[in-house]
């Protein structure tokens, strides 16, 4: 066991899968002589050269649309867009190319690349640093979205994303980089793709979330049992596709659910969540389902107060949590 | 021609004109096909096929990788898709091997031709044929990827994305501009300011040129030369091969709305192919009884196809969940 | 020998029709595979129809100038070679018996819904008494509303139930379109009188919803100078009276006018068909009269054959008809135009509803005696507004325009001489 950050454990997962795999490749802006703009790529340059970890020039759509000719051929690619807000000159190819490759092609042709972009908010990134955009592609069969919400997640998710057949987006939140650190096995650490987890068990009321928002609501959940009061807490770690079962199995085991996503509310990951709930678990349910979410303006500001206020917190989730757990 | 076609033999010369013949009549075909109801959808590749199969010519099939795009019938043939499979994708059938019938027809893709799959929104595929070119460096093949789009198209990011890309890396990729004058409706003077495609070629750093696409011999020297240099290390090579849509955009469009039969006859007067058939016969290497044998066996070809294409099967409905991941 | 038939292509995405310019064979013609049949014209594309066969032709379906809908059968081929029969290799599906609606499966019996539950809690119900219609016995909303109500009619006599529990649990199939507001939340006042819409009250509310749905409405008004024609007319109503033994209307002079301004611009006189706008030769004017609580909208014949007396004498006549209840079928159809006369009550400005299908329809507003300026003096003038709603689909503002300032030009210039009673 060795103790990791989560921004330690996405550079460990990177280094082992291109030791073991001489297809695998790290491309994007910054990530060679500099290790990436927040270091998670540190040592790769020096230990797999230029022509495996290699700067690109400053162009999102031929970082994505590069990385999936080369996985055509058979290599396995990893894209690095620096922040997921800067992900949008590359949605079409990763929406109209990467997501339809294999359907496209009736099999014939695959795409198994890796895109990874640090996401989410309370690092005072404002508008164009903060954003959280996995909704964007959550309704593109084809792709496949993991979100870590923990340093071993992170670790064991980003290999799994690394020697999938089909192409995963990666979304790594960035105040959880040096925020969030554990012990993790020194062997092989590897988390199937498509299952969410269950964090913790309570049978008061169930919270479904991802992200950065589990560890607010592993938090929140320890000061709500003191009131007496127990959460059962699923990590959904890939938000799409769902892992529809476990999502109804969790809200039938409580019948009173809370969604948390740190995204906007109207059309997000929780949405879906709630749908599928909705559709089949109407006579289980002991409350309507409850949503935590940023609010519906454009983007988080920059300003500390107005950040706070757009921002998921622990506090937050434990007044929600209370709320729940009440009704 | 004349002191250009020592580079060829009679022998390649001839086959060069079978190739042209038969995407002519293969999209003759399909015109009267889809004016009979037969099938929904054409576009063309009709005033292009010098520029198509001289290109595809100055190729080593099976080694090196294509990105055709959607009028690239000449390309397709050549590189060994056969007439039958090329009646299958147009009728959307099961055997189809580009797609399965999913695509429209014109969306290339042929895994063990090393055609890459095309869609379209256009322009996608020149990252994706610079990312090719990318594994085929890393894993120093001795191939190039060649790659096709239209003038209307050199005007998308993703152009400018891959080409610099794969200029900064010295990546073995040609790009055709097959410049038929046409985006659609609109001419070239609303496309484009610079008086030839090729001139971009400057602000890549990479060799750029303009050919006449009517003069295959032309085509063929400047691709080969191309090859040469990509696997030489001398990185990528912009050709533009001038010519003219004959056709209207789609079968779905009324040329006559934007241009003039006056304009599209004296086009014809130059049409490749008519030209190049007229040389070869001047110089005695296309005889009379030669070229109605192609034109016989060509005919037995496609009629075959075309009974082939017609009655085979649909897709079943079952299969419409394949292929979205891996299974 | 086999016959053979070529359809319809369908020539571009989103086409569904085509017209055929010009056949390239005829009837006894020998075609071969490809060989050009007909030119056709679609919204996309124009092409020649090339022949999937080698044969005769033996009919030609369509005619030259028809427009088809794609798939439509265009002609028939004689072909040569007897087709093998083909195998029927598409085996009729086999169709699937709906389950039987008396379920054996009870599994869904005790599975209340949050709605269910409160029903029973209002009512005082015990589920365990009702038997549920719904997936494996589930018992709906519809389940228990059907058992309070029979509750409430056995212990009640009078008719005093709930309106909302007792509608009818199914929908009736002839469900009025118009009406689909069935389960729209409403406010409840003591007293409030419930009305059945029916006969001519639903008639006049579904054309009225046809007719705003689905005609694009434009509006314009004009401003009439009629002193002249209330001059003519004071001078004239007495004798007119007195002979004829009803009223001399001004409503007659405007349909007269109307009539006239039809003639000139028949675009006016149209009627929507869908894929055609059907010019009528007739001038046939609807009128709006009415009684106390309904409308009816009878026409006059032919108005542009008449004369004042006899449109004065047709309104007299259709007017008596509606008040007492004997307007026939006859007198109420046919209609190529609507006249509207508003300004009875007083309305000095309306926007009308066009009479579906007619393109258009014109209000009469009141006569209204307003100071005017003439030569640059005031003068008290005899005004009117007349306004036209039009079907935006089938006339546009120009043709509509100079139709309104034909008509005011009629109006302005009524006298004896322009404009005779007899």
């Amino acid at each position: 066991m060795t103790v990791m950050s989560y921004i330690e454990a996405i550079n460990r997962a990177m280094k082992e899968e291109m030791r073991r795999d001489d297809d695998v490749f790290l491309l994007g802006e910054d990530v060679g002589k500099r290790g990436g703009v927040f270091r998670a790529s540190e040592g790769l340059y020096e230990e797999f050269g230029e022509a495996r970890v290699i700067d690109t020039p400053l162009a999102e759509s031929a970082i994505v649309g590069v990385g999936i000719g080369a996985s055509m051929y058979g290599m396995k690619p990893i894209a690095e867009i620096q922040f997921v807000d800067f992900i949008l000159p590359a949605v079409n190819q990763i929406i109209s190319e990467a997501a339809k490759m294999r359907y496209r092609s009736n099999n014939d042709w695959s795409c198994p690349i890796t895109i990874r972009a640090p996401y989410g908010g309370g690092v005072h990134g404002a508008l164009y640093h903060s954003q959280s955009l996995e909704a964007l592609f959550a309704s593109q069969p084809g792709l496949k979205i993991v979100m870590p919400s923990s340093p071993k997640d992170a670790l064991g998710l980003l290999k799994a994303a690394i020697r999938d057949p089909d192409p995963v987006l990666y979304f790594e939140h960035k105040k959880a980089y040096r925020l969030l650190k554990e012990d993790i096995p020194d062997e092989e650490v590897l988390i199937e793709i498509g299952k969410a987890n269950t964090v913790r068990e309570g049978d008061d009321l169930t919270v479904i979330t991802y992200g950065l928002c589990v560890e607010f609501s592993k938090k929140a959940a320890e000061k709500l049992a003191t009131q007496g009061y127990e959460v059962e807490l699923v990590d959904l770690r890939t938000v799409y596709p769902l892992d529809e079962q476990a999502i109804i199995e969790a809200a039938k085991k409580t019948g009173k659910v809370l969604l948390i996503t740190e995204d906007n509310k109207e059309g997000s990951i929780i949405s879906e969540v709630s749908a599928i709930i909705a559709e089949h678990c109407l006579f289980d349910l002991d409350a309507p389902i409850f949503r935590l979410a940023a609010p519906n303006v454009p983007a988080m500001p920059y300003a500390p107060p107005l950040e706070k206020a757009f921002m998921v917190s622990e506090d937050k989730v434990y007044e929600k949590m209370l709320e729940v757990a009440q009704y | 021609m004349s002191e250009k076609n020592q580079i060829l033999t009679d022998r390649q010369l001839l086959d060069m004109f079978y190739y042209m013949l038969l995407a002519r009549r293969s999209d003759e075909r399909m015109w009267l096909l889809n004016r009979s109801g037969k099938i929904p959808f054409v576009v063309s590749c009709q005033g292009q096929e010098a520029m198509q199969v001289a290109s595809s010519f100055a190729l080593a099939k099976g080694v090196d990788y294509t990105a055709p795009y959607y009028r690239d019938v000449g390309v397709v043939l050549t590189m060994g898709m056969t007439v039958k499979e090329l009646f299958l994708q147009a009728f959307a059938k099961a055997e189809d091997p580009n797609s399965g019938g999913r695509q429209m027809p014109g969306h290339f893709g042929h895994r063990k031709l090393n055609m890459l799959s095309g869609s379209s929104p256009v322009t996608t595929q020149v990252p994706h044929a610079v990312g090719m070119a990318l594994a085929l460096k890393m894993k120093q093949q001795p191939a190039v990827s060649f790659v096709t789009l239209g003038e209307g198209s050199s005007n998308q990011g993703d152009f400018h994305e891959g080409l610099n890309f794969a200029s900064v890396h010295d990546l073995p990729v040609i790009v055709m501009v097959e410049n038929n004058q046409y985006a659609i409706s609109c001419g070239i003077e609303q496309q484009v300011n610079c008086a030839k495609i090729s001139d971009r070629a400057l602000g890549y750093g990479i060799h750029g040129e303009t050919v006449d696409g009517n003069d295959p011999v032309a085509v063929y020297t400047a691709v080969k030369a191309a090859r040469e240099r990509a696997l030489n290390g001398e990185g990528p090579s912009l050709i533009e091969a001038v010519g003219y849509r004959l056709t209207p955009h789609s079968s779905d469009d009324n040329d006559l709305t934007y241009r003039t039969k006056e304009e599209v006859n004296a086009a014809k007067e130059k049409d490749g192919l008519i030209i190049f058939r007229q040389q070869l016969k001047k110089q005695g290497i296309l005889t009379d009884e030669l070229e109605s044998g192609y034109e016989s066996k060509i005919k037995a070809l496609i009629d075959e196809a075309t009974t082939y294409a017609d009655e085979a099967p649909y897709a079943d409905e079952q299969t419409l969940f394949d292929g979205v991941y891996h299974q | 020998m086999t016959l053979k038939t070529m359809n319809m292509p369908q020539l571009g995405e989103s086409v569904t029709e085509g017209t055929v310019s010009q056949w390239l064979v005829s009837v006894g013609d020998e075609v071969d595979l490809y060989q050009p049949l007909v030119d056709v014209m679609t919204d996309k594309v124009n092409a020649e129809v090339p022949s999937s066969f080698k044969g005769i032709i033996k009919e030609c379906l369509v005619t030259e100038g028809e427009t088809v809908a794609v798939g439509t059968p265009l002609c028939h081929i004689e072909v040569e070679e007897v087709e093998s029969p083909k195998s029927e290799a598409t085996e009729a599906k086999a169709t699937e018996q709906k389950p039987s609606v008396a379920q054996e499966n009870q599994s869904m019996k005790k599975r209340y819904s949050p709605k269910v539950l409160s029903l029973a809690s209002e009512h005082g119900v015990d589920l365990n008494a009702i038997t549920g219609t719904g997936i494996n016995g589930r018992i709906t909303r519809k389940d228990v509303e059907v058992f309070v109500e029979k509750q409430t009619s056995q212990t009640t006599n009078e008719k005093q139930t709930d309106i909302y529990l007792s509608q009818p649990t199914q929908t009736p199939a002839t469900q009025d379109n118009f009406t689909n507001n069935k389960q729209s939340p409403r406010p409840e006042f003591k007293g409030d009188r419930e009305i059945p819409v029916t006969g001519i009250r639903k008639s006049i509310a579904e054309n009225m919803v046809r007719a705003t749905s689905e005609i694009p409405h434009a509006w314009m008004m004009i401003e009439v100078d009629v002193t002249n024609l209330v001059n003519y007319r004071n001078a004239e109503k007495a004798k007119f009276k007195e002979q004829e033994g009803y009223n001399l209307s001004y409503f007659s002079f405007f349909l007269n006018a109307v009539a006239k301004a039809l003639k000139k611009f028949p675009e006016l006189n149209s009627s929507w068909q869908g894929d055609t706008i059907v010019q009528h030769k007739d001038i046939n004017l609807s009128i709006a009269v009415g009684n106390e609580t309904e409308l009816y909208v009878p026409v006059i014949k032919n108005v542009d054959e008449k004369s004042i007396k006899g449109i004065a004498k047709d309104v007299h006549v259709l007017a008596h008809k509606a008040k007492h209840g004997q307007l026939t079928k006859e007198d109420m159809t046919g209609g190529t135009f609507t006249v509207n006369n508003t300004g009875t009550f007083g309305s000095v400005q309306s926007m009308g509803v066009i009479n579906y299908p007619q393109a258009a329809i014109l209000q009469v507003e009141s006569i209204v005696k307003r100071p005017v300026i003439i030569n640059d003096m005031f003068a008290a003038r005899d005004m009117v507004n007349l306004c036209l709603s039009l079907d935006h689909r089938v006339l546009d503002g120009v043709i509509c325009g100079r139709f309104m300032s034909h008509v005011k030009e009629i109006l302005e210039n009524i006298s004896g001489d322009t404009t005779p009673i007899y």
